[in-house]
């Protein structure tokens, strides 16, 4: 496996996107998608859904054929074995066989990826341990919680220890306490080493696990930075309020947008420069006859850069 | 009660391949039933049967004639010749066995030397040397159809030997004729074999009653004489064909399961590629029909005493031959289908209409000439013939060629055609 894989040379890094355009019919998934991945680092796919980033992965991997654009794995072309073996890709669904056991699975997904003897069997007990399956390895993957079979997922995923590995919404479906082991998992890969790109659209899973991330939405990246980087960039040092009034909506909307501000499910969104600003905010709004039911005061987060760049919630 | 109607009917109706092959299926199915039944009643198979004349009398002459005006036979003279205008020799008494043997015709009839000489006898014991009947028992209607058409054929179309044969009877048993009433005898039949001679059109009496032997006949059968329960062998063959067709498509369907799961995209995405992918699966499915086909004949054998013991070659490189062809139609099935329920709709529409036609509900050799040739255009035709040279005719394993090659060339073209469209599975 070794002798196959693209290795770390100092200065080249683990995945370079550029350009990358795939058309599906009319539709443009991915509009001159450029990134790079740096070693060791984890980089968060920030996006809805729809926006591109599960085609990005794919394109990857060698799934889907850009239509335009390079990806270079190390150095290495993405189509090249070496940059084959060199990527682990953990996808959106289960792709797992059912009637299998763990064991079972993760045994015909390595001989898939070249391994066999001493190796496959090191690396199959090494995946059980990571994903904390080890007592469940002979249960048969149809019989396991959805936490579980996720984490058998991820395990498939990784077990020819690739050096960059792609995890496409690996939490989907599962429960807080098994999200929580995932996102050791992903933690421990980290320690080891690994790149990693993770691709969600929950705001905190990419504040905790990522250090770096790409805001993509309709295609495109808009942005890219830590979260302190994306927060500073967008929004400074503003604060941002919240708050309800009664009465008219279509006045009270009138109000909120020469504020510059904007509605979303009922509530009023402004940023202030500076949280000492509310007083005259709230005085501008009782001077406009609104009558104020409550408000809050928060810091800017991912949710709301991810809102202020492409005028969408996360989630829509 | 209303919503789940009309949601099943919203399902059905966005598969439309599926909705259209529940209506077809039957339709399909009526259909070729009706022609290979339907059309019996006004083209009733003829009976090949070769009828080798060793005789070449005037009495043997004129039995051949009318064994040729038979409408319900076809009277092989000689075996057909590959080029156009040379006619091979006409077949020999061991041609013809081995003729029958090999499984060209189910009846041939060898007319010996002296047959002329008294071909006629009204009582046993009586007549000259006997027409041998040789046949295949695996056919058990033909040969006693050929029997009945010949003793009929002698009423009508030996005329003469009758009635020199009935005159000798009643000189003998009635105290003899005057001289006046032999004189017109022996005129009468002076000018029926003059009749004879001169190859006089003779059309045989319809309907006329057959006869209870008065040309002597001798069965020889050829083939399966000792053979326990002959159409067993026939249908391990046919039966297991059929269901080996079945399972090679629903075993092929894991590729639709995997690419429905995301689990085909994984696997692509390592080292495998789709013709590695393809040919694992294709290799799996030729291993479980050899095994499902071994079970079957061995069941076959213990239970129904089947001689599988002495035809190991023979069914293994028969079994192997079609287990490639089923194995690579269950591929192309698979790869051309986008859904499980289309796939089991295609599959059971495809795989009962070639059972039917070729052969594995009944036989071919019952069915229609034409349904019979379009029968060859299965995998159930080659595969059955085959088994059928093997268990029954105790033909070397060479002669199998035909089959095999057959069997392995349609596994490699519709493997190949198979791979060529699961490129859509390759990547978007």
């Amino acid at each position: 496996m070794a002798s196959q894989t693209a290795a770390p040379v100092p200065g080249v890094l683990p995945l370079v996107v550029e350009s990358m355009v795939k058309r599906f019919g009319a539709v443009t998934a991915l509009d001159g998608v450029s990134l790079e991945l740096r070693a060791g680092e984890c980089l968060g796919l920030l996006g809805p859904n729809g926006a591109g980033k599960s085609t990005l992965i794919r394109g990857i991997v060698g799934r889907v054929i850009p239509d335009a654009g390079r990806i270079a794995v190390f150095g290495e072309p993405a189509s090249s074995p070496a940059a084959r073996a060199a990527l682990g890709w953990v996808p959106q669904d289960l792709a797992v066989y059912p009637r299998l056991s763990c064991r079972e699975n993760l045994l015909s997904f390595g001989r898939y990826q070249g391994l066999s003897g001493s190796q496959l069997k090191e690396s199959v007990a090494w995946c059980l341990k990571w994903a904390a399956l080890e007592d469940r390895a002979g249960d048969l993957t149809g019989t396991l919680s959805g936490g579980m079979k996720r984490r058998l997922n991820m395990a498939a995923g990784i077990l020819h220890r690739p050096r960059v590995v792609l995890m496409d919404e690996p939490t989907v479906g599962v429960d807080p306490q098994s999200r929580i082991r995932i996102f050791e998992m992903i933690e421990e890969l980290r320690a080891g080493g690994r790149s990693i790109i993770y691709t969600t659209h929950y705001m905190e899973e990419a504040e905790r696990l990522c250090d770096r991330i790409a805001i993509i939405d309709h295609g495109r990246v808009i942005a890219v930075g830590s979260n302190q980087e994306l927060l500073q960039s967008t929004f400074a040092a503003r604060t941002e309020v919240r708050a309800r009034f009664a009465g008219d909506s279509t006045k009270v909307a009138a109000w909120v947008e020469s504020r510059g501000g904007r509605m979303a499910d009922a509530v009023a969104e402004i940023t202030l420069a500076h949280p000492t600003e509310i007083a005259a905010l709230l005085e501008s709004a009782s001077a406009a006859g609104l009558e104020l039911d409550d408000v809050s005061l928060r810091r800017p987060n991912l949710e709301s850069v991810f809102l202020h760049l492409t005028g969408r919630e996360l989630r829509d | 009660m209303l919503a789940i109607i009309r949601t099943a009917l919203l399902s059905l109706r966005r598969d439309r391949p599926a909705l259209a092959l529940s209506f077809l299926l039957p339709i399909a199915f009526f259909s070729i039933f009706a022609v290979i039944f339907g059309g019996q009643r006004n083209t009733l198979p003829r009976v090949g049967v070769i009828v080798v004349d060793e005789d070449q009398s005037t009495a043997s002459r004129a039995l051949l004639r009318g064994l040729q005006q038979e409408g319900s036979l076809r009277v092989v003279l000689r075996p057909d010749s590959a080029h156009k205008g040379v006619e091979l020799p006409a077949y020999t008494a061991q041609s013809a066995e081995a003729a029958v043997k090999a499984g060209d015709v189910s009846v041939a009839l060898v007319v010996p030397k002296g047959f002329g000489q008294n071909p006629i006898s009204f009582a046993p014991n009586q007549a000259g040397p006997s027409i041998q009947l040789l046949s295949d028992s695996s056919d058990p209607i033909a040969p006693q159809m050929v029997a009945g058409l010949l003793q009929k054929t002698a009423l009508t179309a030996l005329g003469p030997a009758m009635a020199e044969k009935g005159s000798l009877y009643f000189e003998h048993y009635a105290g003899g004729f005057t001289p006046e009433q032999h004189q017109r005898i022996q005129e009468s039949l002076t000018e029926m074999r003059k009749m004879e001679s001169a190859e006089s059109s003779h059309t045989p009496a319809a309907g006329s009653a057959s006869s209870g032997g008065m040309i002597a006949v001798q069965n020889h059968t050829v083939l399966g004489e000792n053979k326990n329960k002959p159409i067993v062998s026939f249908y391990a063959a046919a039966i297991g064909v059929m269901f080996l067709l079945f399972t090679a498509s629903g075993v092929a369907g894991s590729l639709l399961d995997e690419a429905e799961s995301g689990t085909l995209d994984r696997v692509l995405s390592s080292r495998v590629t789709m013709t590695r992918l393809l040919g694992g699966k294709m290799a799996y499915n030729v291993l479980l029909a050899f095994a499902q086909l071994t079970l079957m004949f061995l069941w076959a054998w213990l239970v129904f005493n089947v001689d599988l013991p002495h035809h190991i070659p023979g069914f293994v490189v028969m079994g192997l031959s079609t287990a490639v062809a089923v194995s690579a139609f269950g591929i192309l099935l698979a790869s051309i289908c986008h859904s499980r329920s289309q796939l089991g709709s295609l599959s059971t529409l495809l795989i009962l209409m070639m059972s039917a036609i070729g052969g594995s509900m009944f036989p071919r050799y019952l069915m229609p000439a034409a349904v019979q040739k379009v029968g060859l255009f299965t995998i159930n035709a080659w595969a059955i013939d085959g088994f059928t040279k093997v268990f029954w005719r105790d033909l070397p394993v060479m002669d199998l060629w035909p089959q095999v090659a057959v069997l392995l060339g349609v596994g490699v073209v519709l493997f190949l055609v198979a791979r060529r469209i699961a490129r859509r599975w390759e990547n978007a």
